[in-house]
């Protein structure tokens, strides 16, 4: 790896650190939200809008921009960290962050929040979503690219493998996942609730092209990013091995942290640990 | 109006309307593998490389459809009745509530689905879409009208859900009258001062022959075309509830919530008149003949004729 790319992939991971930051002072200030999802899908998010994605903030709405669906659209503090952090959301966005009114939505909305391309909420949805974008795009010849981000908990929705299905079969080459493979849902660990098995492989059977990573390493991030962009063999998919609350230790695979906020003094700890 | 003619199913104006829809090159169509049946297959013929077939998955077909909407398609997303209520939440979350403009037709709707039996005869899918914010619910009731108001779609803002039905029904319509049609807007078949008689989809015509039996008992009976039952066309019910004092609805689908629930819901908080409902009384239908179905479940000219005389005898009573 050559010294400019060393110097960038350092730049991601501090814009990271920083989103981290965001997310558990957003949550703290809501007093409810979804820290944990949010804090194991944020390198993702942060390799790919820094290395992959093509958009342009001062053009939100260009026809041809990349689009990304958050289908778990519980993690939305990751979402609007990272839209803060590129300048789009201001502080005061975040502060506000489920209340009455505000840009940052419980779940992430595109009527609300601009840089949003998907209205989330109900988990399985996105990747038929992003299936629509990129059938659409084909027929339009349009070179954008579709990036859908999935949580392992949400593969046990049966609507996720309808479109695993037909995105093979229509050849959507232009489709590209990101499984945040945590391993935690709402009430526990996958392997007590529903544990899906081998996600990879599932994919693969279904005509996928997968790679799975570590969803922490911004070097192997920005690596497989580009091996997806890439790849137009068909649709692709990186199951991202990743850590439940990673960077707070406290929240860190503990499922306890999957829908709960920090209180006072974990926030302490947790701005302390991310400092 | 001249005299009612064999025509199509409503299904079959479904059709027809997709392909006057083609011009417009955002129109795409996607189909869970019952093209032949919706009539959605005629576009599919003629526009292969615009018609996705999305298999037996239609909750996956709501958000590709909501996908395609939101990068500037308009799609048109059909399958039976029954079945686009297996994907109620995805066309709740995932289509009403961004506003994306993509139109629903569900196909069989209705009792009148006949020998397939209970589980294909949907009774509750106007209910259940009427319920949901910024959608549009129109049941058109024979083809020429069907095809009329599917291609009026195109100039609406956010999405909607047809209920058109199976079989053939006389035709309420001709290729002059059916110009006059226009979603939202209560079409008048009948003008008559003693009773108002509200009917959608099939029960048109039985509605009409309803106001033929009872003018010649004197009775005079309006008779409205309730194609659009969201948004409602209050104006007109606010006239005819001052102009006749009591109404009938009468629809194939449950007496909850559908067209018989929209009046009631306007009457009771804006003129209380009487309401008599015609429509499948809370319970499921059976397999059976169209005809003698529809007779089992009470969805017949001699009920609404019976509604209407008790409609007006509550009217005189109060």
């Amino acid at each position: 790896m050559g010294e400019a790319v060393q110097v960038r992939i350092e730049e991601l991971e501090e814009m990271a650190r920083k989103c981290r930051i965001d997310i558990v002072k957003m949550t703290h200030a809501a007093g409810a939200g979804h820290p944990g999802g949010s804090l194991s899908a944020i390198d993702c998010m942060v390799a790919l809008y820094g290395s992959t994605l093509r958009f342009d903030t001062d053009n939100p709405d260009w026809e041809d921009r990349d689009r990304f669906v958050m289908s778990k659209g519980h993690a939305s503090p990751a979402m609007y960290a990272l839209l803060h952090q590129m300048g789009v959301l201001e502080e005061a966005d975040l502060m506000s962050f489920r209340t009455l009114g505000s840009v940052c939505q419980g779940h992430v909305d595109m009527n609300w929040t601009e840089g949003v391309d998907f209205s989330a909420g109900s988990l399985g949805m996105g990747l038929s979503f992003g299936l629509g974008c990129a059938l659409s795009a084909k027929m339009d010849s349009s070179e954008r690219s579709i990036w859908v981000m999935l949580g392992d908990g949400e593969t046990q929705e049966g609507q996720i493998w309808e479109a695993v299905m037909a995105a093979n079969y229509h050849n959507a080459n232009n489709l590209r996942v990101i499984v945040d493979r945590n391993r935690i849902q709402n009430d526990d660990f996958m392997e007590v609730q529903m544990e899906i098995g081998d996600i990879a492989a599932k994919f693969e059977s279904f005509g996928w092209n997968v790679k799975e990573v570590d969803g922490h390493s911004m070097s192997e991030l920005v690596g497989v990013l580009q091996w997806a962009e890439a790849d137009d063999s068909g649709p692709t998919a990186i199951i991202a091995n990743t850590t439940k609350g990673k960077g707070v230790s406290f929240m860190e695979d503990n499922p306890e942290f999957h829908g709960k906020a920090p209180n006072n003094e974990e926030l302490e700890i947790a701005l302390g640990e991310l400092s | 109006m001249s005299a009612p003619s064999m025509g199509g199913a409503s299904r079959d104006g479904y059709g027809k309307a997709l392909l006057r829809l083609s011009d417009d090159p955002r129109v795409v169509v996607l189909e869970a593998d019952l093209g032949k049946s919706t009539k959605s297959c005629h576009f599919r013929q003629n526009f292969p490389e615009r018609t996705i077939s999305m298999g037996i998955a239609e909750q996956n077909m709501m958000l590709v459809a909501a996908g395609m909407a939101s990068s500037g398609k308009v799609p048109f997303a059909s399958t039976f009745a029954i079945f686009t209520e297996r994907a109620f939440e995805q066309v709740r979350n995932g289509i009403a509530r961004p506003g994306l403009r993509v139109h629903i037709c569900g196909s069989h709707g209705g009792i009148h689905t006949g020998t397939d039996g209970s589980s294909a005869q949907s009774i509750e899918d106007l209910s259940i879409y009427r319920s949901i914010p910024k959608m549009t619910v129109i049941h058109p009731c024979d083809d020429l009208s069907a095809e009329e108001l599917t291609v009026q779609l195109l100039d609406i803002e956010g999405p909607s859900y047809t209920r058109t039905a199976r079989n053939k029904v006389p035709r309420m319509y001709d290729d002059e009258s059916k110009l006059g049609l226009k979603i939202g807007v209560g079409s008048i078949l009948e003008d008559g001062g003693d009773v108002a008689i509200f009917a959608c989809g099939v029960m048109v015509e039985k509605a009409r022959n309803a106001a033929s039996v009872l003018a010649e008992e004197g009775i005079n009976c309006t008779v409205v075309d309730m194609h659009t039952i969201k948004p409602l066309d209050t104006a007109l019910l606010s006239e005819l509830a001052e102009s006749c004092g009591c109404f009938v609805s009468a629809e194939d689908h449950s007496i909850i919530g559908g067209l018989g629930g929209a009046l009631s819901e306007w009457l009771s908080t804006n003129k209380p008149i009487p309401l008599e409902m015609v429509g499948v009384n809370d319970r499921f239908g059976e397999s059976g003949g169209t005809s003698e179905l529809m007779e089992e479940v009470g969805l017949t000219s001699v009920a609404i004729c019976q509604a209407a005389r008790n409609s007006i005898n509550r009217k005189n009573a109060s």
